[in-house]
């Protein structure tokens, strides 16, 4: 009996695998792997999801008279998870694109797999540069932004400004020493300096011990290089013992969420660098709208970069007429990137996608006339400014003579 | 600039300022775990549960019904206090028999679940509670800007802290209390309703780390989280000053905040992870804790 119930049950795998492949051929299979329940799964989580959603609806549904589904799992931002369930789709689900939210160390361990399956990966939320230069495949398509960018952005505007000395705050991980690092080359070759760093602990409980010892190092700006709930909290602060009249902040990495957060009376003054701002043009108003409309609250960058990523790769799939993942990654770097979030972007040989960045000032309570109007444009860095010349730690990529 | 052990001495000034600050919330919310560990030998992992739900209640109440900040500060903890009452009565009461074990993981279950929903309905990236603007603005100490608020939170967690203390070892209600950990059947004997006694000193410990939770959240972001790392900390705290013991939790959280301070200037990277170092080393050379009886 038992072992009639396991040749039973093995069958019954057999058949759903084998139910698995066949729906992988006349379907095309979309994974999204992100935080979905944890501190950064307000930057795209669920609502990246729904962004996706729109993209495939927007694009009919359908791609080469084949239908167009969608896979998302949460990885709980633990890189062993979200290789494991990558791997997962790759082998039972026929996936053909993998989305990569928030978390660089995730994103670094599912980069590997992408390399191993052979399957197209965008990395849509985790800012880590380091996916591109050592950690590079041929799969890889880093496309929102990352932490050469977002130090290029607001570093440059800061120092311009006068900001000579910089103190750091970094998170003490991967994500936070590599911004930290980004921005200190940055402040340097414009001639300021870099006075010195604390690395504070994810997840800090309270901030306002390390805000004095920047402030006792008697730098002016306050080089923020952290995120999220962390980033919010330390701003707060910075702001409660009145740090921010001797320093200036400087948002390495924050969010229209973040701001939102806060509230414009704490926010007010900040410099941040953003690949994307619902408020610049009557596409972004309307897709804002739209997004607004759906989640009730405007598209971060990441959110908005997910669903323009979505439509880019299922273009270069219609333009290929293949989901061969070799042909689809040939397609996508011979073509540009035209909609609400990118003007004439183009993917690099080294997976960067190169597009505008926009370097930002957050609007006083009294400058702020409607709802989420939070930033005024400082500089728009055009995309070869924003990600700088290809630095040749990409084997794929060598570096121009 | 005057200097001790190569630190100047008003860095170091301010870290003890700073440390009594985070200390008072750790005294205020290893109180309250005290008490009931104490009382009811009940390991309360919901205990960072209730203090996010007490910063929720003033959140909410500023926001749907209008409710200013001092009221707060009394309408939330014991708003607090009764679903911590209900909580008892429903579920906790039912395990009391059992294996210490089974409270630690229906009160862990019940956290997740609180915070779960939070998140679920408010999102992972907070909300920002105004400072009440009696105490906006800060006051030169020579060495250091001292946020009002912040002078404001110490201050009443003190008051709070020792109050609690006095109720429990000093007064007729305390003895009751303890008689009621000693012997339940004995004191039921006397015509005391022990169920009731019980329920309410859940419901005032849960009520502590709500009060907690609403002086925090001027300071930190309110979300959903903001309670889990710091439970676990404020475990380590108990475990150092005894578990159970009312006043070693008072006195180990005040003084880990300023260990924890100091740390933050000499050794950044190790601040969350000192309080755990100083937990072994008291394990090792006492286990019962600094303050411990048994």
């Amino acid at each position: 009996m038992k072992l009639r119930m396991l040749t039973l049950a093995a069958l019954a795998g057999l058949a759903a695998a084998a139910a698995g492949q066949a729906l992988a051929a006349d379907e095309v299979v979309i994974g999204d792997i992100d935080d979905m329940s944890g501190v950064y799964a307000d930057v795209e989580g669920a609502a990246g999801v729904e962004a996706i959603r729109m993209a495939i609806a927007d694009f009919g549904g359908t791609v080469l008279g084949r239908k167009i589904t969608l896979l998302t799992a949460d990885h709980q931002n633990k890189p062993d998870i979200g290789a494991a369930k990558f791997r997962e789709w790759a082998d039972q689900n026929g996936l053909n694109l993998l989305l990569g939210g928030s978390n660089s160390g995730v994103n670094i361990a599912m980069s590997k797999v992408a390399s191993a399956k052979k399957v197209p990966f965008f990395v849509i939320g985790a800012a880590g540069a380091s996916l591109t230069n050592e950690d590079c495949t041929a799969y890889t398509v880093h496309y929102v932004y990352d932490t050469t960018s977002l130090a290029n952005g607001t570093a440059t505007a800061m120092v311009a400004a006068g900001g000579k000395t910089w103190f750091y705050l970094t998170a003490d991980y991967a994500f936070g020493t590599q911004l930290q690092n980004a921005a200190s080359k940055v402040v340097e070759a414009h001639g300021g300096k870099n006075l010195g760093a604390v690395r504070v602990p994810l997840g800090a409980a309270d901030f306002s011990s390390f805000l004095l010892q920047a402030q006792a190092s008697g730098a002016q700006v306050l080089g923020l290089s952290n995120a999220g709930t962390d980033f919010s909290n330390s701003l707060k602060a910075a702001n409660e013992f009145g740090i921010t009249k001797t320093m200036k902040p400087a948002a390495l990495l924050a969010f229209d969420t973040d701001i939102n957060s806060l509230g414009l009376q704490t926010a007010q003054g900040l410099t941040l660098t953003t690949g994307f701002y619902w408020d610049l043009t009557p596409e972004t108003r309307a897709f804002g709208k739209r997004f607004f409309a759906k989640i009730n609250r405007m598209p971060t960058m990441d959110q908005a970069g997910v669903y323009s990523a979505t439509l880019t790769y299922l273009k270069a799939v219609k333009a290929a007429g293949t989901t061969d993942a070799d042909k689809v990654m040939a397609e996508l770097k011979k073509t540009r990137i035209n909609d609400m979030f990118a003007k004439d972007g183009y993917i690099r040989a080294d997976g960067v996608m190169v597009h505008e960045m926009y370097v930002m000032q957050v609007k006083t309570p009294q400058e702020s006339k409607y709802p989420w109007d939070f930033y005024k444009v400082v500089k728009r860095m055009p995309g070869e400014e924003a990600f700088g010349p290809i630095t040749g730690l990409c084997p794929l990529a060598p570096a121009p003579k | 600039m005057t200097t001790v052990f190569g630190i100047p001495v008003a860095v170091i000034l301010g870290q003890l300022t700073l440390g009594l600050v985070n200390g008072s919330f750790y005294a205020m919310l290893s109180l309250g775990l005290a008490v009931i560990f104490g009382l009811m030998r009940v390991v309360n992992f919901a205990h960072g549960a209730f203090y996010t739900l007490g910063a929720f209640a003033a959140l909410l109440g500023l926001q749907w019904l209008g409710i200013n900040y001092w009221a707060s500060l009394v309408l939330a903890p014991v708003a607090v206090g009764l679903v911590g009452i209900v909580v008892e009565r429903l579920l906790l009461r039912r395990v009391y028999g059992l294996d210490p074990l089974y409270g630690l993981l229906l009160t862990f279950g019940l956290a997740l679940i609180c915070e779960g929903s939070l998140h679920q309905v408010f999102g992972a990236s907070g909300q920002s509670y105004p400072v009440p603007p009696a105490l906006a603005g800060a006051v030169n100490l020579g060495f250091m800007f001292l946020p009002l608020y912040r002078a404001w939170v110490i201050a009443i967690s003190l008051v709070v802290c020792f109050s609690t203390w006095f109720v429990i070892e000093r007064t007729r209600l305390g003895a009751t209390l303890r008689a009621a950990t000693e012997n339940a059947p004995l004191l039921q004997a006397f015509g005391v309703n022990v169920p009731l006694l019980v329920a309410a000193t859940y419901g005032g410990g849960v009520a502590l780390a709500a009060l907690a939770g609403v002086l925090a959240s001027p300071i930190v972001l309110v979300n959903a989280h903001m309670g889990s790392s710091l439970v676990i900390v404020v475990f380590a705290v108990v475990v150092i000053g005894g578990m159970g013991s009312i006043f070693g939790s008072i006195v180990s959280g005040l003084v880990l905040g300023v260990v924890e301070g100091f740390t933050k200037v000499i050794y950044p990277e190790a601040s969350n992870v000192v309080v755990f170092l100083i937990m072994a080393l008291v394990l090792v050379l006492r286990p019962t804790g600094l303050f411990g009886r048994e």
